[in-house]
């Protein structure tokens, strides 16, 4: 397989995971607004906060208001990370390696983006954002879908692997961060039970986890047991470890992979240390921030592995 | 109030089919025998039915996503494929003496062009003249002394053809370089098979399919080593260039790796291989889609990043097969066409098959006078131009550009040459918002292949000036395009396509 080729395969799967969990993310955020207490400051700015996109945000628009926000994180040509941008990702990538993925991706994946730009004013309202949100993360399904039905286990679904597991692993690490900073921000007369719940319960929500954490746990929405569970689970697709098991074996599989996979597991270990989940606070957000830093440095992992040298 | 039409017969009796051949309707209100059944098919349909699958074949293809890129000055885009959906429909019979026509022309041209880059044969015997060769523009010495598989320098031809008045096909040119459009050919008849499949089942349509893989089986003809499943790689220039869709659709059809210069490296063995996620590995035939010039800094253009360093080197060594070779695009000079008729009788010794269009060459002093005197009759091409462009369509001139062309022939006469205008055949198209059949223009081009074996399509792809009395039919210039249908009209016809 070509070196360039195993790349953008590697990256239509990093668009397209981040193409739907940009969708669930707005989706599951509105519920979570509608819950909080009225007097918690909790804005829609945070999902631009959750990202990394403040600098680019910023830039554009001066008031964070709801429709700016989503405006930016659905339409905005200028944001890389958009949903529109991350489909026309996703189509760029497979329309350069349409050697290598089943060809019904390709007329999917132009239905999508098309869909997406026929309808995209109904995302930016609030009465129709739901049903266009939900088409969008259909359309992501259905692609994954054919991909797993169709694509032989060659080294191609390896790299898909690997693009998926390594969005997913950065979008769940986010996600808690974001939870996390969100809880110790709280007033110490808002810091009763319920908000703590709300505030986790929208993390598992927007990770589609809420039902088997509650199956697996047993336990009631909590801190101490929703970060574990996210972090350690080895079955759940969307938990760290989970993923990484799934980057390291995907690694296994490729040809000449000693070097990374000695790395990758090197994180595998790091994920597996003792921390204190009981009342997380500062320690445990900065565990959050060291994982996320050595997610991000995957990446560069596999690229040097792999993919062809910059020029 | 209007009372809403149920069939769109009316608007069919009313189609005049004019001064030309129509592909389709022989006098008003009749169609030609191949036609019969799907003229009454279209007349059934009311025009709602018209619009519905016009908008039917409008989704199929953005939902393909069959596009072409056009270069404006603000940036590329990627437009949709413009399609008409009334075919274009040829019997068989006459395809099946137009089928060797092609294959004789392209074997003719491809002794034509190894004669040329070993013996000079022809130019030695007069048939040709010396400064045909000396100036041509696409003529490669570096490529002197080389032996391609088969003697075959041009494995893939695009070859236009129209249809005069009298019913006849001429050549109009042959593209021997990177000729395109065949992907858009069975791609039309994949839009078709959702549009109208009631009519397949109706008609015996000859099926399109297997271009793809007697391409493959030609590229794999050529490879240098004999082993049993040579790699096999599409060369393209990357994601800008207009024909991009067409290079990943056929290494998908062909299961061919999808190549870009920079996946390419030449090593001191001389032998080319492309950079995989396990380390080299050699490739054996590179079906490239890029220009000559631009293949390899080492030889042509020092600035191209498009090409590979070395692989005209690899070529030369007999360790790469090149599809086409280059340099094969010294037959595809307009001046050289004027030749083929003669380049046939001296290389084959027969007839061509199918004839030229008749052509003035301005290098001569009689014919370029009779140019300059009748430039408001003729069209006047530069010899090695593509695309359509820098042409002069002289009944559609101004004075202005008929004096600017004046300039230009006298300027460089070996550079143009002038033909008639042709009565350029025409097919009803479903046109403006009320879809009413009204006649345009079109061409044909076929594609011709050549390695071991010859073969050509079974049709081509059928192109069309959408704008009223227009003869520009290049995409690029607001041109669409039609389905070819080869219907055999003499035996038992109720048979479906199978596919």
């Amino acid at each position: 397989m070509l070196s360039r080729v195993a790349e953008r395969v590697y990256w239509a799967a990093r668009y397209l995971e981040r193409a739907s969990s940009t969708a669930r993310l707005v989706s599951s955020y509105e519920n979570l607004l509608y819950d909080l207490p009225v007097d918690y400051k909790m804005s829609w700015y945070n999902l631009i906060v959750i990202n990394d996109l403040e600098e680019a945000f910023n830039e554009r628009y001066s008031n964070r208001t709801e429709r700016n926000v989503i405006k930016f994180l659905l339409a905005d040509e200028e944001n890389f990370s958009s949903l529109v941008n991350s489909l026309k990702a996703v189509k760029e990538n497979v329309r350069t390696t349409r050697d290598v993925v089943p060809e019904e991706a390709w007329e999917l994946i132009c239905e999508l983006s098309l869909f997406a730009k026929e309808n995209l004013e109904q995302g930016l309202k609030r009465r129709s954002r739901h049903e266009f949100l939900d088409e969008i993360m259909k359309g992501c399904l259905q692609i994954t879908g054919l991909l797993g039905a169709s694509m032989p286990r060659d080294a191609a679904w390896e790299f898909l692997q690997l693009g998926l597991n390594i969005e997913r692993a950065d979008m769940t690490t986010r996600y808690l961060e974001a939870g996390l900073t969100a809880i110790l921000a709280l007033e110490e007369d808002q810091k009763m039970v319920n908000a703590q719940q709300i505030i986790w319960g929208s993390v598992l929500r927007s990770l589609g986890a809420t039902q088997y954490y509650l199956r697996t746990t047993r336990t009631p929405v909590k801190g101490h047991e929703v970060l574990p569970y996210l972090l350690q689970d080895p079955h759940f697709p969307k938990s760290i470890a989970h993923c990484l098991r799934a980057i390291v074996s995907a690694c296994e599989k490729l040809p000449q992979s000693e070097q990374a996979v000695t790395k990758l597991k090197a994180v595998e270990r790091k994920l597996a240390t003792e921390v204190d989940y009981e009342n997380p606070g500062e320690v445990v957000l900065e565990h959050l921030n060291q994982l996320q830093i050595q997610l991000t440095g995957s990446h560069f992992v596999i690229s040097e592995a792999w993919f062809p040298a910059e020029v | 109030m209007v009372p809403k039409e149920k069939t769109s017969s009316n608007a069919w009796n009313d189609y005049q089919p004019g001064d030309f051949y129509d592909e389709l309707i022989s006098s008003p209100g009749n169609a030609r025998k191949p036609a019969q059944k799907l003229y009454s098919y279209l007349k059934s349909l009311s025009p709602d039915d018209i619009a519905s699958r016009k908008q039917a074949a409008e989704s199929a293809i953005r939902e393909m996503g069959i596009s072409f890129t056009v270069y404006t000055d603000e940036g590329n885009i990627d437009r949709a494929w413009p399609f008409d959906i009334i075919p274009r429909i040829i019997t068989k019979k006459q395809w099946d003496k137009t089928d060797a026509g092609l294959k004789q022309r392209l074997q003719a041209l491809n002794m034509f062009i190894d004669d040329l880059y070993h013996d000079q044969k022809i130019i030695k015997d007069g048939i040709i003249p010396e400064y045909v060769l000396k100036q041509s523009a696409n003529y490669r010495p570096e490529c002197e002394g080389i032996s391609p598989a088969f003697g075959v320098w041009a494995h893939i031809c695009g070859t236009d053809l129209v249809r005069d008045k009298d019913g006849e096909f001429y050549v109009l040119e042959d593209n021997l370089r990177v000729p395109s459009g065949v992907s858009y050919m069975l791609e039309n008849r994949s839009i078709m098979k959702r549009v109208l499949p009631e009519v397949f089942e109706k008609i015996h349509i000859a099926p399109v399919g297997d271009y793809t893989s007697r391409l493959f089986e030609t590229l794999t003809s050529l490879s240098p080593r004999k082993i049993k499943k040579p790699v096999v790689a599409v060369l393209t220039p990357g994601i800008f260039n207009s024909a991009y869709f067409e290079h990943a659709f056929l290494a998908q059809k062909m299961g061919a790796e999808l190549v870009e210069g920079s996946d390419l490296v030449v090593q001191d063995d001389d032998c080319v291989y492309m950079k995989t996620i396990g380390g080299l590995e050699r490739v054996d035939v590179i079906y490239r889609r890029i220009d000559d010039l631009f293949i390899d800094p080492e030889v042509f253009h020092k600035d191209s990043v498009l090409g590979v360093a070395g692989l005209i080197r690899a070529w030369r060594a007999g360790n790469v097969a090149l599809a086409n070779a280059p340099g094969a695009g010294v037959a595809d000079d307009k001046v050289v066409y004027a030749y083929v008729p003669q380049v046939i009788k001296y290389y084959l010794d027969q007839d061509p098959l199918i004839s030229n269009v008749e052509t003035y060459l301005c290098y001569d002093d009689k014919q370029r006078q009779h140019v300059l005197a009748n430039l408001d009759k003729l069209v006047v091409k530069p010899a090695n131009e593509s695309g359509g462009y820098g042409m002069l369509i002289g009944p559609h001139s101004t004075k202005k550009e008929r004096d600017t062309f004046a300039d230009l022939i006298k300027a460089n006469p070996r550079n143009y040459i002038a033909q008639p205008t042709l009565a350029l055949s025409t097919a009803p198209a479903f046109i403006g918002k009320n879809n009413v059949p009204e006649p345009r223009h079109l061409d044909l081009r076929p594609f011709v292949l050549q390695g071991k074996d010859s073969y050509a399509t079974t049709g081509g792809l059928t192109r069309v000036a959408m704008k009223k009395g227009s003869l520009v039919v290049n995409s690029s210039q607001g041109g669409g395009s039609k389905d070819t249908w080869i219907v055999d009209t003499s035996s038992s016809t109720n048979v479906s396509e199978g596919q």
